[in-house]
């Protein structure tokens, strides 16, 4: 340990006498990445607030005009074309995000400690349940698209086998919705759940021995053991869930197309992101769909922070 | 932790109950399996048979009549170039993939093992961007795209992710869990830091660099949004935007579409089992770390 503490001093002294002339070579390791960094990271920043200020479209650049706020101001007024479909999309995508996140947890979670055991081919469980994260989203959302067709999907094979209604998944209310969260549970628990287990796995023996020698049962074990050693990852999953959900695209757009139209305009299953993008490269007004990007974006870091916030002072 | 529901009723009970206990732990485990295993079977069922089997009034898992039509209108359809696709996919991810590696090592090395003035703002600020949801992007870096020409090119799709920061922060915690002594054996030895990383550290950074990218392929084969927003003319997709295309195209018919999810999935699952152990893994190290 005090050989490499006073080699580390001693190469931090050298690099201190080598600082009197300037020192190219760090630079040249991260320029590669930072030149892409500054224009398609950093730049961004700064050219998607300066475009949200516009009336912008790429394919008629002669028409676009600075306009102010009006493009926040149309978000927040009755009565403007986006009023509606903004406010509805993000109020579909918390529904969404309010839905899925506690499947997204308890699920992963019960699957994490179903293969925390000595089983022999828990590997072989673990591999499969985790297999779906690997495919395309686009792939998972053509694959719902074709399992929930009212005509020839699976789903209502199975369903009529059981003798239970056989609704139209992907063209009515609620089923529009609990088909793409069905689909995005299928697809997405491994993951969660491999990142719980592994968490698991560094729990001590030391600790699950310790309580059943006070006499708690499996129950107590899983409460006061499991939990609060789990609180770091959990809370952690929670939040990159949120935002995995948040961010609902190719489901809807592959199965629902963000419908069934509703009567007050937009579609009932149409996520914020699928709104985003309409605005921006179907009715190329790329200067709203900015301004858009960024409120959302400002509502997502608001909701991450208070999640870190809430979960931390309970510790 | 079985072993501590032994009661004082004897071996044979206990040895009975811990077997049924078992029993009943496979089922469960193998229920949730055919649950998730299922619909990827379906998918390809239904790509190997014939449009008179699509919509029968009962489930067949194996078709009644092996077809390989779908995957042959498909092939054969100049108007949806599949196979260009998969070259495309193949081209985009692997170039991708490579670049972040060059690209990512590099910087993260210069961030573990080098001082340099605003190192620590610079770092700083590349992990302050972790927090920024990536819907901010979308637009500007579509505009930036587009004035740089790139609109419609594959470099168009590779570019902008090589300003991801994961990579960067991944490969800097990988160099600096690495003990420092055979780096100073190098300089002892009259390397420069340039030599010392490419014959030291680089090769030291192998399982760090597999997982890495692993990781970026997958992510980069994957990927649907940006190449959709990019790519506009057909022979240029890659096979993530192609299957909404064949969406578009075959409005109802099913095997179709099957066959091109599964020539999409074919590689990433070859992929996984080959590799599932490993990818598992690479997916924890990385999901912990991020």
């Amino acid at each position: 340990m005090t050989d490499v503490a006073s080699s580390e001093a001693a190469v931090t002294v050298t690099e201190k006498t080598r600082r009197f002339r300037f020192d190219w070579v760090p630079y040249l390791f991260i320029l590669p990445h930072l030149i892409f960094f500054a224009i398609f990271a950093g730049f961004p920043l700064i050219l998607g607030l300066v475009i949200s200020f516009f009336e912008y479209d790429i394919l008629r650049p002669e028409a676009n005009r600075f306009v102010g706020l009006k493009n926040y101001s149309n978000l927040f007024t009755r009565g403007t074309v986006e009023f509606p479909v903004f406010w509805n999309a993000l109020g579909n995508t918390a529904e969404f995000v309010l839905m899925s996140v506690p499947f997204l947890i308890i699920i992963p979670l019960f699957l994490a400690l179903l293969l925390n055991t000595n089983l022999t081919g828990k590997n072989l469980f673990r591999a499969i349940y985790f297999a779906p994260w690997v495919l395309s989203s686009a792939v998972v959302g053509l694959l719902g698209f074709w399992i929930f067709q009212s005509q020839g999907g699976l789903m209502n094979y199975y369903l009529r086998d059981l003798g239970m209604m056989t609704p139209r998944w992907l063209s009515s209310m609620p089923y529009a919705w609990y088909s793409i969260l069905i689909v995005t549970v299928w697809w997405t628990s491994g993951f969660n759940m491999i990142i719980i287990l592994a968490a698991l796995q560094n729990i001590p023996n030391e600790l699950y021995e310790a309580a059943s020698i006070d006499g708690a049962n499996w129950w107590q074990r899983f409460l006061y053991v499991t939990i609060p050693m789990l609180r770091p990852v959990l809370v952690f999953i929670v939040i990159i869930t949120i935002i995995a959900s948040f961010n609902l695209f190719a489901q809807p757009l592959f199965m629902t197309g963000g419908g069934p139209a509703q009567s007050g305009g937009g579609g009932s299953t149409e996520p914020i992101m699928l709104r985003i993008y309409n605005e921006g490269f179907v009715r190329n007004r790329m200067g709203s769909s900015a301004a858009m990007s960024f409120v959302v974006a400002l509502i997502m870091m608001v909701v991450s922070y208070f999640n870190f916030r809430i979960f931390r002072t309970r510790e | 932790m079985t072993l501590q529901t032994r009661s004082e009723s004897g071996f044979a009970v206990w040895w009975r109950r811990l077997r049924m206990q078992k029993v009943l732990m496979y089922l469960v485990l193998t229920l949730i399996a055919l649950i998730v295993i299922l619909p990827l079977l379906w998918m390809l069922s239904t790509s190997l048979k014939p449009k008179s089997e699509w919509f029968l009034p009962q489930v067949y898992w194996i078709p009644r009549t092996f077809t390989l039509d779908n995957y042959e209108n498909i092939l054969n359809n100049p108007s949806l170039p599949i196979v260009r696709w998969f070259m495309n996919s193949l081209f985009v991810s692997t170039v991708f993939t490579v670049l972040v590696l060059i690209i990512d090592s590099a910087a993260g090395y210069a961030y573990a093992r080098m001082e340099f003035p605003g190192r620590r703002f610079l770092f700083g600020f590349l992990l302050a961007t972790l927090f920024l949801p990536g819907i901010m992007f979308l637009v500007p870096n579509f505009l930036t795209v587009s004035t740089l020409g790139l609109l419609n090119s594959y470099a168009g799709v590779i570019v902008p992710g090589l300003a991801g920061v994961f990579g960067v922060f991944f490969m800097r915690q990988f160099f600096e869990s690495i003990p420092r002594e055979l780096e100073e054996a190098a300089y002892i030895d009259g390397a420069n830091r340039v030599q010392t990383f490419f014959y030291v550290a680089l090769p030291l950074s192998k399982p760090a660099m597999a997982t890495l990218g692993i990781i970026t392929f997958l992510a980069s084969w994957n990927d649907f949004l940006w190449p959709l927003l990019i790519l506009k003319d057909r022979a240029l997709l890659t096979l993530p935007p192609g299957l909404r295309t064949l969406q578009g195209a075959y409005t109802s018919e099913y095997g179709q579409m099957m066959a091109g999810a599964v020539i999409t999935s074919i590689p990433v699952l070859i992929l996984y089992i080959l590799l599932q152990r490993y990818i598992v893994e690479s997916v924890q190290t990385a999901g912990l770390k991020g």
